[in-house]
Protein backbone atom coordinates (compact mmCIF):
# COMPACT_ATOMS: atom_id res chain seq x y z
CA UNK A 1 0.00 0.00 0.00
CA UNK A 2 2.84 2.43 0.81
CA UNK A 3 4.82 2.09 -2.41
CA UNK A 4 2.22 3.56 -4.75
CA UNK A 5 1.78 6.50 -2.36
CA UNK A 6 5.55 7.21 -2.33
CA UNK A 7 5.64 6.94 -6.12
CA UNK A 8 2.75 9.34 -6.39
CA UNK A 9 4.54 11.81 -4.10
CA UNK A 10 7.77 11.54 -6.12
CA UNK A 11 5.88 12.00 -9.34
CA UNK A 12 4.03 15.01 -7.90
CA UNK A 13 7.31 16.60 -6.79
CA UNK A 14 8.78 16.13 -10.28
CA UNK A 15 5.70 17.65 -11.86
CA UNK A 16 5.92 20.59 -9.46
CA UNK A 17 9.59 21.19 -10.32
CA UNK A 18 8.86 20.93 -14.05
CA UNK A 19 5.85 23.22 -13.86
CA UNK A 20 7.63 25.88 -11.79
CA UNK A 21 10.74 25.59 -13.98
CA UNK A 22 8.64 26.01 -17.11
CA UNK A 23 7.24 29.28 -15.75
CA UNK A 24 10.01 30.33 -13.37
CA UNK A 25 13.09 30.21 -15.62
CA UNK A 26 11.77 32.68 -18.23
CA UNK A 27 10.30 34.75 -15.43
CA UNK A 28 13.61 35.08 -13.56
CA UNK A 29 15.42 35.88 -16.82
CA UNK A 30 12.87 38.63 -17.55
CA UNK A 31 13.10 40.08 -14.05
CA UNK A 32 16.92 40.23 -14.19
CA UNK A 33 16.89 41.90 -17.64
CA UNK A 34 14.26 44.36 -16.45
CA UNK A 35 16.14 45.35 -13.31
CA UNK A 36 19.45 45.75 -15.18
CA UNK A 37 17.82 48.10 -17.71
CA UNK A 38 15.84 49.99 -15.04
CA UNK A 39 19.01 50.78 -13.08
CA UNK A 40 20.13 52.90 -16.06
CA UNK A 41 17.51 55.48 -15.07
CA UNK A 42 19.23 56.13 -11.76
CA UNK A 43 22.80 56.45 -13.12
CA UNK B 1 11.97 50.08 -29.42
CA UNK B 2 13.73 50.64 -32.73
CA UNK B 3 15.97 53.22 -31.01
CA UNK B 4 17.19 50.47 -28.72
CA UNK B 5 18.61 48.55 -31.66
CA UNK B 6 20.15 51.63 -33.26
CA UNK B 7 17.46 52.86 -35.69
CA UNK B 8 17.07 56.60 -35.05
CA UNK B 9 15.48 58.05 -38.19
CA UNK B 10 12.39 57.10 -40.21
CA UNK B 11 12.64 55.83 -43.78
CA UNK B 12 10.29 56.64 -46.67
CA UNK B 13 7.21 54.37 -46.47
CA UNK B 14 7.51 53.81 -42.72
CA UNK B 15 4.18 53.49 -40.93
CA UNK B 16 3.32 56.33 -38.53
CA UNK B 17 3.24 55.77 -34.78
CA UNK B 18 -0.46 56.69 -34.69
CA UNK B 19 -1.21 53.97 -37.29
CA UNK B 20 0.75 51.41 -35.29
CA UNK B 21 -0.97 52.44 -32.05
CA UNK B 22 -4.24 51.12 -33.47
CA UNK B 23 -2.80 47.58 -33.58
CA UNK B 24 -2.67 47.57 -29.76
CA UNK B 25 -6.05 49.27 -29.37
CA UNK B 26 -7.67 46.83 -31.81
CA UNK B 27 -6.14 43.82 -30.02
CA UNK B 28 -7.46 45.05 -26.65
CA UNK B 29 -10.88 45.82 -28.18
CA UNK B 30 -11.12 42.32 -29.70
CA UNK B 31 -9.86 40.83 -26.42
CA UNK B 32 -12.86 42.26 -24.57
CA UNK B 33 -15.34 41.54 -27.35
CA UNK B 34 -14.27 37.91 -27.81
CA UNK B 35 -14.24 37.38 -24.04
CA UNK B 36 -17.79 38.75 -23.88
CA UNK B 37 -19.09 36.72 -26.83
CA UNK B 38 -17.28 33.45 -26.06
CA UNK B 39 -17.32 33.54 -22.24
CA UNK B 40 -20.32 31.24 -21.95
CA UNK B 41 -18.74 28.76 -24.38
CA UNK B 42 -15.56 28.76 -22.27
CA UNK B 43 -17.58 28.22 -19.09
CA UNK B 44 -19.76 25.40 -20.44
CA UNK B 45 -17.23 23.75 -22.77
CA UNK B 46 -14.40 23.76 -20.25
CA UNK B 47 -11.04 25.53 -20.26
CA UNK B 48 -9.06 23.01 -22.35
CA UNK B 49 -10.88 23.64 -25.63
CA UNK B 50 -10.70 27.37 -24.96
CA UNK B 51 -6.97 27.33 -24.20
CA UNK B 52 -6.28 25.18 -27.27
CA UNK B 53 -8.19 27.66 -29.44
CA UNK B 54 -6.48 30.60 -27.72
CA UNK B 55 -3.04 29.10 -28.41
CA UNK B 56 -3.73 28.70 -32.12
CA UNK B 57 -5.31 32.15 -32.46
CA UNK B 58 -2.54 33.95 -30.56
CA UNK B 59 0.30 32.04 -32.25
CA UNK B 60 -1.25 32.38 -35.70
CA UNK B 61 -1.87 36.08 -35.06
CA UNK B 62 1.90 36.56 -34.81
CA UNK B 63 2.54 34.49 -37.94
CA UNK B 64 -0.04 36.44 -39.97
CA UNK B 65 1.52 39.67 -38.66
CA UNK B 66 4.93 38.45 -39.84
CA UNK B 67 3.41 38.04 -43.29
CA UNK B 68 2.07 41.60 -43.04
CA UNK B 69 5.54 42.90 -42.20
CA UNK B 70 7.06 40.88 -45.04
CA UNK B 71 4.55 42.24 -47.59
CA UNK B 72 4.55 45.70 -45.89
CA UNK B 73 0.74 45.62 -45.62
CA UNK B 74 -0.52 47.20 -42.40
CA UNK B 75 -4.03 45.79 -42.77
CA UNK B 76 -2.61 42.26 -42.54
CA UNK B 77 -1.03 43.18 -39.18
CA UNK B 78 -4.36 44.61 -38.00
CA UNK B 79 -5.93 41.30 -39.04
CA UNK B 80 -3.14 39.17 -37.53
CA UNK B 81 -2.14 40.70 -34.21
CA UNK B 82 -5.23 42.89 -33.79
CA UNK B 83 -8.09 40.58 -34.76
CA UNK B 84 -6.88 36.93 -34.71
CA UNK B 85 -4.37 37.57 -31.91
CA UNK B 86 -7.00 39.60 -30.02
CA UNK B 87 -9.34 36.59 -29.99
CA UNK B 88 -6.47 34.47 -28.64
CA UNK B 89 -5.82 37.09 -25.96
CA UNK B 90 -9.48 37.18 -24.90
CA UNK B 91 -9.90 33.40 -24.74
CA UNK B 92 -6.50 32.92 -23.12
CA UNK B 93 -7.28 35.53 -20.50
CA UNK B 94 -10.66 34.27 -19.31
CA UNK B 95 -10.17 30.52 -19.60
CA UNK B 96 -8.01 30.11 -16.46
CA UNK B 97 -10.15 32.50 -14.36
CA UNK B 98 -13.04 30.34 -13.22
CA UNK B 99 -10.81 27.23 -13.20
CA UNK B 100 -8.43 28.84 -10.70
CA UNK B 101 -11.24 30.27 -8.60
CA UNK B 102 -12.74 26.76 -8.36
CA UNK B 103 -9.36 25.22 -7.41
CA UNK B 104 -8.64 27.88 -4.77
CA UNK B 105 -11.98 28.85 -3.19
CA UNK B 106 -10.08 30.02 -0.09
CA UNK B 107 -7.95 32.53 -2.07
CA UNK B 108 -10.07 33.69 -5.02
CA UNK B 109 -8.20 36.98 -5.28
CA UNK B 110 -4.79 35.36 -5.65
CA UNK B 111 -5.89 33.25 -8.60
CA UNK B 112 -5.31 35.86 -11.29
CA UNK B 113 -1.84 37.36 -11.41
CA UNK B 114 0.14 35.92 -14.32
CA UNK B 115 -0.97 38.19 -17.15
CA UNK B 116 1.09 41.22 -16.10
CA UNK B 117 4.32 39.24 -16.00
CA UNK B 118 4.42 38.64 -19.75
CA UNK B 119 5.47 42.22 -20.52
CA UNK B 120 8.81 41.99 -18.85
CA UNK B 121 9.59 38.67 -20.48
CA UNK B 122 8.33 39.67 -23.92
CA UNK B 123 9.93 43.15 -24.00
CA UNK B 124 13.59 42.11 -23.47
CA UNK B 125 13.05 38.95 -25.52
CA UNK B 126 11.69 40.99 -28.44
CA UNK B 127 14.62 43.42 -28.30
CA UNK B 128 17.08 40.52 -28.14
CA UNK B 129 15.43 38.74 -31.09
CA UNK B 130 15.32 41.92 -33.18
CA UNK B 131 19.00 42.49 -32.47
CA UNK B 132 19.75 38.94 -33.64
CA UNK B 133 17.70 39.27 -36.83
CA UNK B 134 18.48 42.88 -37.77
CA UNK B 135 20.60 43.56 -40.86
CA UNK B 136 21.66 46.84 -42.47
CA UNK B 137 18.57 46.67 -44.71
CA UNK B 138 15.86 45.71 -42.16
CA UNK B 139 15.27 45.50 -38.42
CA UNK B 140 14.11 41.90 -38.09
CA UNK B 141 10.53 42.53 -36.94
CA UNK B 142 9.05 39.82 -39.22
CA UNK B 143 11.43 37.11 -38.00
CA UNK B 144 10.83 38.20 -34.40
CA UNK B 145 7.08 37.82 -34.92
CA UNK B 146 7.58 34.28 -36.27
CA UNK B 147 9.77 33.17 -33.34
CA UNK B 148 7.49 34.78 -30.75
CA UNK B 149 4.42 33.19 -32.36
CA UNK B 150 5.96 29.73 -32.19
CA UNK B 151 7.13 30.23 -28.58
CA UNK B 152 3.66 31.40 -27.47
CA UNK B 153 2.03 28.50 -29.33
CA UNK B 154 4.25 25.95 -27.53
CA UNK B 155 3.84 27.46 -24.06
CA UNK B 156 0.09 27.88 -24.38
CA UNK B 157 -0.32 24.33 -25.70
CA UNK B 158 1.39 22.99 -22.58
CA UNK B 159 -1.09 24.97 -20.48
CA UNK B 160 -4.00 23.58 -22.51
CA UNK B 161 -2.69 20.02 -22.13
CA UNK B 162 -2.40 20.08 -18.34
CA UNK B 163 -5.38 22.20 -17.29
CA UNK B 164 -8.03 20.44 -15.17
CA UNK B 165 -11.36 21.44 -13.68
CA UNK B 166 -11.85 20.23 -10.09
CA UNK B 167 -14.72 17.87 -9.38
CA UNK B 168 -17.89 19.60 -8.12
CA UNK B 169 -17.64 20.29 -4.39
CA UNK B 170 -13.84 19.99 -4.32
CA UNK B 171 -12.06 21.89 -1.54
CA UNK B 172 -8.39 22.29 -0.51
CA UNK B 173 -7.21 20.19 2.45
CA UNK B 174 -8.36 21.75 5.71
CA UNK B 175 -10.57 24.31 3.99
CA UNK B 176 -13.97 24.78 5.57
CA UNK B 177 -16.32 27.28 4.00
CA UNK B 178 -17.31 29.94 6.51
CA UNK B 179 -20.69 29.24 8.05
CA UNK B 180 -21.09 32.93 8.84
CA UNK B 181 -22.09 34.89 5.73
CA UNK B 182 -19.50 37.56 4.92
CA UNK B 183 -20.66 41.01 3.94
CA UNK B 184 -20.94 41.34 0.15
CA UNK B 185 -20.00 37.68 -0.49
CA UNK B 186 -22.78 35.52 -1.91
CA UNK B 187 -23.21 31.76 -1.56
CA UNK B 188 -25.66 31.77 -4.49
CA UNK B 189 -25.10 31.80 -8.25
CA UNK B 190 -26.37 34.22 -10.88
CA UNK B 191 -26.89 33.17 -14.52
CA UNK B 192 -24.55 34.91 -16.94
CA UNK B 193 -27.16 36.99 -18.77
CA UNK B 194 -29.11 37.77 -15.58
CA UNK B 195 -25.95 39.43 -14.26
CA UNK B 196 -26.33 42.01 -17.03
CA UNK B 197 -29.66 43.06 -15.49
CA UNK B 198 -28.12 43.92 -12.14
CA UNK B 199 -26.79 47.39 -11.24
CA UNK B 200 -23.80 45.68 -9.61
CA UNK B 201 -22.49 44.43 -12.96
CA UNK B 202 -22.58 47.89 -14.50
CA UNK B 203 -21.09 49.59 -11.44
CA UNK B 204 -18.18 47.12 -11.49
CA UNK B 205 -17.95 47.62 -15.27
CA UNK B 206 -17.36 51.36 -14.70
CA UNK B 207 -15.02 50.68 -11.78
CA UNK B 208 -12.83 48.50 -14.01
CA UNK B 209 -13.12 50.81 -17.01
CA UNK B 210 -12.07 53.92 -15.06
CA UNK B 211 -9.23 52.19 -13.20
CA UNK B 212 -7.89 50.71 -16.46
CA UNK B 213 -8.38 53.91 -18.50
CA UNK B 214 -6.14 55.79 -16.08
CA UNK B 215 -3.53 53.02 -15.96
CA UNK B 216 -3.43 51.99 -19.61
CA UNK B 217 -3.25 55.61 -20.78
CA UNK B 218 -0.04 56.33 -18.90
CA UNK B 219 1.32 52.81 -19.44
CA UNK B 220 1.11 53.27 -23.20
CA UNK B 221 3.09 56.54 -22.92
CA UNK B 222 5.29 55.78 -19.89
CA UNK B 223 8.48 55.55 -21.95
CA UNK B 224 7.95 58.81 -23.87
CA UNK B 225 6.57 60.56 -20.80
CA UNK B 226 9.58 59.75 -18.60
CA UNK B 227 11.97 60.96 -21.31
CA UNK B 228 10.04 64.20 -21.93
CA UNK B 229 9.42 65.05 -18.27
CA UNK B 230 13.10 64.54 -17.40
CA UNK B 231 14.67 65.67 -20.68
CA UNK B 232 18.27 64.49 -21.04
CA UNK B 233 18.30 62.61 -17.72
CA UNK B 234 16.40 59.51 -18.82
CA UNK B 235 17.69 57.82 -21.99
CA UNK B 236 15.68 55.54 -24.30
CA UNK B 237 17.34 52.46 -22.76
CA UNK B 238 16.62 53.66 -19.22
CA UNK B 239 13.03 54.48 -20.19
CA UNK B 240 12.51 50.96 -21.54
CA UNK B 241 13.96 49.67 -18.27
CA UNK B 242 11.50 51.79 -16.32
CA UNK B 243 8.60 50.42 -18.39
CA UNK B 244 9.84 46.93 -17.52
CA UNK B 245 10.10 47.92 -13.87
CA UNK B 246 6.52 49.19 -13.96
CA UNK B 247 5.48 45.85 -15.49
CA UNK B 248 7.12 44.18 -12.54
CA UNK B 249 4.94 46.24 -10.20
CA UNK B 250 1.97 45.53 -12.45
CA UNK B 251 2.47 41.80 -11.89
CA UNK B 252 3.51 42.11 -8.25
CA UNK B 253 0.43 44.25 -7.64
CA UNK B 254 -1.79 41.49 -9.00
CA UNK B 255 -0.40 39.13 -6.41
CA UNK B 256 -0.19 41.59 -3.50
CA UNK B 257 -3.44 43.51 -3.90
CA UNK B 258 -5.56 40.47 -4.72
CA UNK B 259 -4.14 38.71 -1.66
CA UNK B 260 -4.88 41.77 0.47
CA UNK B 261 -8.42 41.79 -0.96
CA UNK B 262 -8.93 38.29 0.42
CA UNK B 263 -8.56 39.83 3.88
CA UNK B 264 -10.01 43.34 3.64
CA UNK B 265 -12.66 42.61 0.98
CA UNK B 266 -12.94 43.70 -2.65
CA UNK B 267 -14.91 46.87 -2.04
CA UNK B 268 -12.37 48.22 0.45
CA UNK B 269 -9.53 47.28 -1.90
CA UNK B 270 -11.07 49.36 -4.68
CA UNK B 271 -11.65 52.22 -2.25
CA UNK B 272 -7.90 52.12 -1.58
CA UNK B 273 -7.07 52.03 -5.32
CA UNK B 274 -9.19 55.06 -6.06
CA UNK B 275 -8.20 57.16 -3.03
CA UNK B 276 -4.47 56.44 -3.23
CA UNK B 277 -4.50 56.58 -7.04
CA UNK B 278 -6.07 60.05 -7.06
CA UNK B 279 -3.35 61.32 -4.72
CA UNK B 280 -0.53 59.71 -6.73
CA UNK B 281 -1.72 60.94 -10.14
CA UNK B 282 -1.93 64.46 -8.69
CA UNK B 283 1.64 64.09 -7.35
CA UNK B 284 3.23 63.17 -10.72
CA UNK B 285 3.30 66.77 -12.09
CA UNK B 286 4.93 67.88 -8.82
CA UNK B 287 7.61 65.17 -9.24
CA UNK B 288 8.28 66.53 -12.74
CA UNK B 289 8.40 70.17 -11.59
CA UNK B 290 11.01 69.46 -8.88
CA UNK B 291 12.92 67.07 -11.17
CA UNK B 292 12.61 64.11 -8.81
CA UNK B 293 13.03 60.89 -10.82
CA UNK B 294 12.76 58.89 -7.60
CA UNK B 295 9.36 60.35 -6.68
CA UNK B 296 8.15 59.90 -10.28
CA UNK B 297 9.18 56.23 -10.27
CA UNK B 298 7.67 55.66 -6.82
CA UNK B 299 4.32 57.20 -7.85
CA UNK B 300 4.17 55.15 -11.05
CA UNK B 301 5.31 51.96 -9.35
CA UNK B 302 2.38 52.15 -6.91
CA UNK B 303 -0.02 53.28 -9.66
CA UNK B 304 0.91 50.27 -11.82
CA UNK B 305 0.69 47.91 -8.87
CA UNK B 306 -2.91 49.11 -8.45
CA UNK B 307 -3.55 48.89 -12.20
CA UNK B 308 -2.59 45.21 -12.09
CA UNK B 309 -4.34 44.80 -8.76
CA UNK B 310 -7.56 46.10 -10.30
CA UNK B 311 -7.46 43.40 -12.98
CA UNK B 312 -6.62 40.67 -10.51
CA UNK B 313 -9.22 41.62 -7.93
CA UNK B 314 -12.16 42.03 -10.29
CA UNK B 315 -12.84 38.29 -10.91
CA UNK B 316 -13.04 37.79 -7.15
CA UNK B 317 -15.33 40.85 -6.88
CA UNK B 318 -17.59 39.21 -9.49
CA UNK B 319 -17.40 35.88 -7.69
CA UNK B 320 -18.47 37.60 -4.45
CA UNK B 321 -21.42 39.24 -6.22
CA UNK B 322 -22.56 36.52 -8.64
CA UNK B 323 -21.14 33.18 -7.33
CA UNK B 324 -18.74 30.82 -9.06
CA UNK B 325 -21.00 29.01 -11.56
CA UNK B 326 -20.79 31.57 -14.38
CA UNK B 327 -18.03 33.81 -13.07
CA UNK B 328 -15.79 33.13 -16.10
CA UNK B 329 -18.51 34.11 -18.56
CA UNK B 330 -19.53 37.17 -16.52
CA UNK B 331 -15.87 38.14 -16.33
CA UNK B 332 -15.72 37.81 -20.12
CA UNK B 333 -18.63 40.25 -20.46
CA UNK B 334 -16.97 42.64 -18.03
CA UNK B 335 -13.81 42.73 -20.13
CA UNK B 336 -15.66 44.95 -22.64
CA UNK B 337 -14.74 47.61 -20.05
CA UNK B 338 -11.09 46.86 -20.86
CA UNK B 339 -11.91 47.21 -24.58
CA UNK B 340 -13.30 50.67 -23.99
CA UNK B 341 -10.42 51.63 -21.70
CA UNK B 342 -7.92 50.42 -24.31
CA UNK B 343 -9.28 53.13 -26.61
CA UNK B 344 -10.14 55.88 -24.05
CA UNK B 345 -6.84 55.78 -22.13
CA UNK B 346 -4.24 56.15 -24.91
CA UNK B 347 -6.48 58.55 -26.86
CA UNK B 348 -6.94 60.81 -23.80
CA UNK B 349 -3.22 60.89 -23.05
CA UNK B 350 -2.12 61.38 -26.66
CA UNK B 351 -4.66 64.04 -27.59
CA UNK B 352 -4.31 66.13 -24.41
CA UNK B 353 -0.51 66.05 -24.80
CA UNK B 354 -0.76 67.06 -28.47
CA UNK B 355 -3.23 69.85 -27.65
CA UNK B 356 -0.89 71.23 -24.97
CA UNK B 357 2.18 71.12 -27.21
CA UNK B 358 0.27 72.79 -30.07
CA UNK B 359 -0.70 75.57 -27.64
CA UNK B 360 2.87 76.22 -26.59
CA UNK B 361 3.14 74.18 -23.39
CA UNK B 362 6.68 72.87 -22.80
CA UNK B 363 7.04 69.10 -23.38
CA UNK B 364 8.05 68.56 -19.76
CA UNK B 365 4.68 69.96 -18.59
CA UNK B 366 2.56 68.57 -21.45
CA UNK B 367 1.30 65.66 -19.32
CA UNK B 368 0.23 67.67 -16.25
CA UNK B 369 -3.40 68.19 -17.29
CA UNK B 370 -3.63 64.51 -18.27
CA UNK B 371 -2.61 63.49 -14.77
CA UNK B 372 -5.30 65.68 -13.21
CA UNK B 373 -7.89 64.24 -15.64
CA UNK B 374 -6.86 60.71 -14.62
CA UNK B 375 -7.19 61.69 -10.94
CA UNK B 376 -10.70 62.98 -11.67
CA UNK B 377 -11.62 59.67 -13.38
CA UNK B 378 -10.56 57.81 -10.24
CA UNK B 379 -12.82 60.01 -8.09
CA UNK B 380 -15.75 58.93 -10.31
CA UNK B 381 -14.64 55.30 -9.83
CA UNK B 382 -14.66 55.83 -6.07
CA UNK B 383 -18.26 57.05 -6.23
CA UNK B 384 -19.31 54.01 -8.34
CA UNK B 385 -17.75 51.74 -5.73
CA UNK B 386 -19.79 53.39 -2.96
CA UNK B 387 -23.00 52.21 -4.65
CA UNK B 388 -22.06 48.50 -4.94
CA UNK B 389 -24.48 46.48 -2.79
CA UNK B 390 -25.52 42.83 -2.42
CA UNK B 391 -27.22 41.32 -5.53
CA UNK B 392 -30.98 41.00 -4.98
CA UNK B 393 -32.14 37.41 -4.47
CA UNK B 394 -34.55 37.55 -7.42
CA UNK B 395 -31.46 37.22 -9.68
CA UNK B 396 -30.19 34.04 -7.96
CA UNK B 397 -30.30 30.73 -9.88
CA UNK B 398 -32.48 27.94 -8.53
CA UNK B 399 -30.45 25.00 -7.11
CA UNK B 400 -31.41 22.57 -9.92
CA UNK B 401 -29.80 24.87 -12.51
CA UNK B 402 -26.84 25.97 -10.42
CA UNK B 403 -25.49 22.42 -10.01
CA UNK B 404 -25.46 21.48 -13.72
CA UNK B 405 -22.13 19.83 -14.51
CA UNK B 406 -19.81 21.36 -17.10
CA UNK B 407 -20.27 19.17 -20.17
CA UNK B 408 -17.20 17.59 -21.66
CA UNK B 409 -14.81 19.31 -19.28
CA UNK B 410 -12.01 17.19 -17.79
CA UNK B 411 -12.45 16.90 -14.03
CA UNK B 412 -9.85 16.17 -11.41
CA UNK B 413 -9.61 16.12 -7.63
CA UNK B 414 -11.54 14.81 -4.68
CA UNK B 415 -15.08 15.55 -3.60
Amino acid sequence: MMAPIRQAHGSDALKLVLAWGFVGIPLVWGIVQTLVNALEAFH
Amino acid sequence: MTRLIGITRPAPGDWKLTQLGWIFSLAIFILGTSAALLGRWVEEGGPRKAMFTAAWCFGDGFLVSALGVHLHQLWIIYLGYGFIGGIGLGLGYISPVSTLIKWFPDRPGMAIMGFGGAAFIAAPLSVWLMTRFSTPSHIGVGETFVVLGLIYLCFMMVGAAIVRVPAPGWAPAGYVASAQPKPLVTTQHVYVYDALRTPQFWLIWWILCLNVTAGIGVLSQASAMSQEMFGGRITAVAASGLVGLFSLFNMGGRFAWSSISDYIGRKNTYFLFFALGTLLYALVPYAGSVGSVGLFVLCYAIIFSMYGGGFATVPAYLRDMFGTRYVGAIHGLLLTAWSMAGIFGPVLVNYIRQYNITHGVARAQAYNVTMYVMAALLIIGFICNVFVRFVHERFHMRAVHADVKVEGAPVFGRQ
